[in-house]
């Protein structure tokens, strides 16, 4: 009934709490969804050269979506999508997932998918490497693997479908802060995720270098700062920022946790209006505050359409359409044609830009 | 020495002693902290930066408040991070299915709530004899369970939520957050409890040596039963408070809340050998912890530190404590032959 009971196991107790708080804060450390890797290196599938652009799509084609984790909003949009896309080409639509996104908690979903002979596997990894074993496995026995948001090895899958390029993004997010702050410019900052957000880090390079363009000359980045993707923490990172640089104009924070966080903390704040807010977020999250004028405009991909074309690529290759070699095309439904680029990847497209006037059309 | 405690005789002044110049201690380093803080920026002291510490602290103050009372009876709840979490979801979920729902009804339904989940945590406790850590431990995942289960993936937004809702997360009366005049009528109520009520001295007492407690004629059980409960309660209070915060839901909110709680409520000094401590030194300890996350920024320490810091920070607070429990250990068994 008590904690502990006897003076000698008293003592033991502060031990018990050490053991039980470590053991939580390892389960709580989980990633977030624009953590992810999405430069693909090296070299491509070895794809087979027999593909024919006018073969028509397989009907019931056996799909399977497997994302990072089930329970994570991000994917449940991308997933939707790809049900959508499944459903127009009268497949059958499955999704499976860890409940956590740990490296290696794909593997036994791929196993099992493998077993059960699927077709398509789109998926999106944990770990470029702790499934490639999995995936070698199921493709082996006839499944074609597509990844999407976050790639494998390319040598472990045939596609990956590639949300938005790091350019694209660090380019919108800075043209972005760049119409908000008005064309007299001044002191920006970073709100990022984690520090050691390998994705993180490579757009704030990006951002670095598409500021030193003549165009944005006026805007200096004068600091960076994590807020581990957790509301509070953000919320604070952004109190200290506005503190420290009482000039500061405007703050892009290209994490869908972050910009919501800050979003949330500015229309309360005195600061509402005067500091310019831009970043990667949700529609759903974000549209109350480019209406109440805390921001002007954000960026993101269009989630659901990642998810569809996703299940349009899986298509494509399992109908012999395409093989994953370059230059090859394929049509993904209502999206149009899509032509596959070095190292098998798609590209989904420029970040759409979301304003107050087109926010309410977007259902993510 | 258990009855002593009940009605705070003389004898037991030294507690007393101890457990003042521990809040003091407290409240001294926030001071230390502000003061260095503000030296290196002055608008660390602004009113928008005052408000912020005061809405930032507000609800780890109402969860150390909840934590505070269980540790008193030595025990810990570690499922506080997901009542809260389920809470702030079905407070989303709530305002979807009936939007004209008044704030202060959202409130109550959200303390009865988490009442409930706390129960929950007290029966098993309690009824069927099961240590604390281990059943909280376990409520701490399927209270979050369930929360992904309902979620399924889907989030609550600022828009599903009536606007005078969102207004109670960042609105101020007379200048201070509604959410920091929660947190405080909290402090002062279950305070004011705790130190002069009977019952209130009866957390005490099981804390500090519950077969005396029993001799005493204390309903142990029933009493720890309450101390979850209330726990419970004011995480689903702080969930509702979180929900009008933040606006933006998932089934991830409040995750690793609980270490904090349990930090604020050690570093205020609250002892974790049960016994010792105060609701208001809780409190002091989650505005400490609170204030030191948001002076660490501003300090310009790198951020690849400032987790460091904190812990180091914990730490340190966790070994002062350990070292004044032994050595009132000590003291008791010099003073008190029938310790143990």
């Amino acid at each position: 009934m008590k904690f502990m009971s006897t003076t000698g196991s008293r003592r033991l107790a502060p031990t018990y709490i050490a053991i039980a708080t470590g053991l939580a804060l390892a389960l709580s450390a989980c990633g977030g969804t624009t953590n992810t890797s999405s430069s693909a290196s090296g070299g491509g599938a070895t794809s087979s050269a027999s593909a024919d652009p006018n073969a028509p799509i397989k009907e019931g084609l056996k799909v399977a979506f497997l994302p990072k984790q089930l329970n994570n909003s991000y994917f449940t949009v991308t997933d939707r999508g790809g049900k959508a896309a499944v459903e127009e080409y009268k497949g059958t639509f499955s999704e499976v997932g860890p409940s956590e996104a740990s490296a290696s908690s794909q593997v036994s979903y791929i196993n099992t998918l493998t077993q059960q002979g699927a077709n398509v596997i789109a998926t999106s990894a944990n770990d470029p490497k702790a499934i490639c074993s999995a995936l070698d496995e199921a493709r082996s026995a006839g499944a074609k693997v597509v990844t999407f948001d976050s790639d494998t090895d390319p040598s472990c899958r045939d596609i990956y479908v590639n949300q938005a390029t790091a350019e694209g993004i660090a380019s919108t997010q800075v043209k972005l802060i760049s119409d908000a702050v008005g064309a007299d410019g001044g002191d920006i900052a970073i709100l990022s995720a984690t520090a050691n957000a390998t994705n993180q880090n490579a757009w704030i390079e990006l951002m670095k270098k598409e500021l030193q363009k003549p165009e944005y000359a006026k805007l200096k980045l004068v600091a960076t700062v994590y807020g581990d993707d957790n509301a509070q923490k953000s919320q604070q990172e952004v109190q200290a920022l506005l503190q420290a640089h009482p000039t500061l104009k405007g703050i892009i924070s290209p994490t869908t946790v972050g910009v919501a966080a800050a979003a949330q903390y500015l229309s309360g704040s005195e600061y509402k209006g005067k500091v310019q807010l831009t970043g990667l977020g949700f529609p759903s999250q974000l549209k109350e505050f480019v209406k109440n004028g805390t921001m002007k405009a954000f960026a993101l991909w269009d989630v659901e359409k990642l998810g569809y074309l996703a299940a349009y690529a899986g298509a494509a290759l399992a109908s012999g359409q395409i093989s994953g070699a370059e230059g090859q095309t394929f049509k993904a439904g209502t999206l149009g044609e899509f032509k596959v680029e070095p190292d098998s990847t798609v590209l989904l497209g420029d970040p759409t830009v979301f304003t107050a006037e087109n926010v309410d059309q977007y259902n993510f | 020495m258990t009855t002593l405690s009940l009605q705070r005789q003389p004898s037991m002044a030294w507690v007393g002693t101890v457990t003042r110049s521990r809040e003091f201690s407290v409240f001294l380093a926030l001071v230390i902290l502000i003061a260095v803080t503000v030296a290196a920026n002055p608008r660390f002291l602004s009113a928008q930066s005052i408000k912020d510490l005061l809405l930032n602290s507000s609800i780890l103050v109402i969860l150390a408040v909840g934590q505070a009372i269980v540790i008193v009876t030595k025990n810990v709840d570690l499922s506080v991070g997901s009542v809260l979490g389920l809470t702030a979801f079905a407070t989303g979920k709530v305002f979807i299915a009936l939007p004209d729902l008044p704030v202060i009804a959202m409130l109550a339904i959200g303390i009865a709530f988490g009442a409930f989940l706390g129960a929950i945590n007290g029966a098993l406790i309690a009824v069927a004899k099961v240590p604390a850590l281990v059943v909280t431990l376990g409520t701490l995942y399927i209270f979050r369970g369930v929360d992904f289960a309902w979620a399924q993936g889907q989030q609550i937004s600022p828009s599903n939520l009536p606007a005078d809702f969102l207004a109670l997360g960042a609105g101020t009366l007379l200048g201070f957050p509604y959410l920091a005049l929660i947190a405080l009528a909290v402090v002062i109520a279950f305070g004011l409890y705790l130190n002069n009520a009977r019952s209130g001295r009866e957390f005490y007492a099981i804390g500090s040596d519950v077969l005396a407690a029993r001799l005493y004629g204390i309903r142990v059980g029933r009493k720890v039963f309450s101390a979850f409960a209330i726990s419970g309660a004011l995480a689903g209070l702080a969930g509702v408070i979180y929900a009008a915060k933040y606006g933006n839901l998932d089934a991830t909110a409040g995750q690793g809340l609980e270490l904090n709680v349990v930090a604020a409520a050690v570093v205020g000094g609250v002892a974790i050998a049960g016994g010792v401590g105060t609701v208001y030194g809780a409190a002091l300890g989650a505005v400490l912890l609170t204030t030191i996350s948001s002076a660490l920024p501003v300090l310009g320490v790198s951020p690849f530190w400032q987790r460091a810091m904190v812990g180091a920070l914990i730490l340190a607070s966790i070994v002062l404590d350990r070292y004044l429990a032994l050595r009132t250990e000590r003291r008791l068994r010099g003073h008190d032959s029938h310790a143990g």
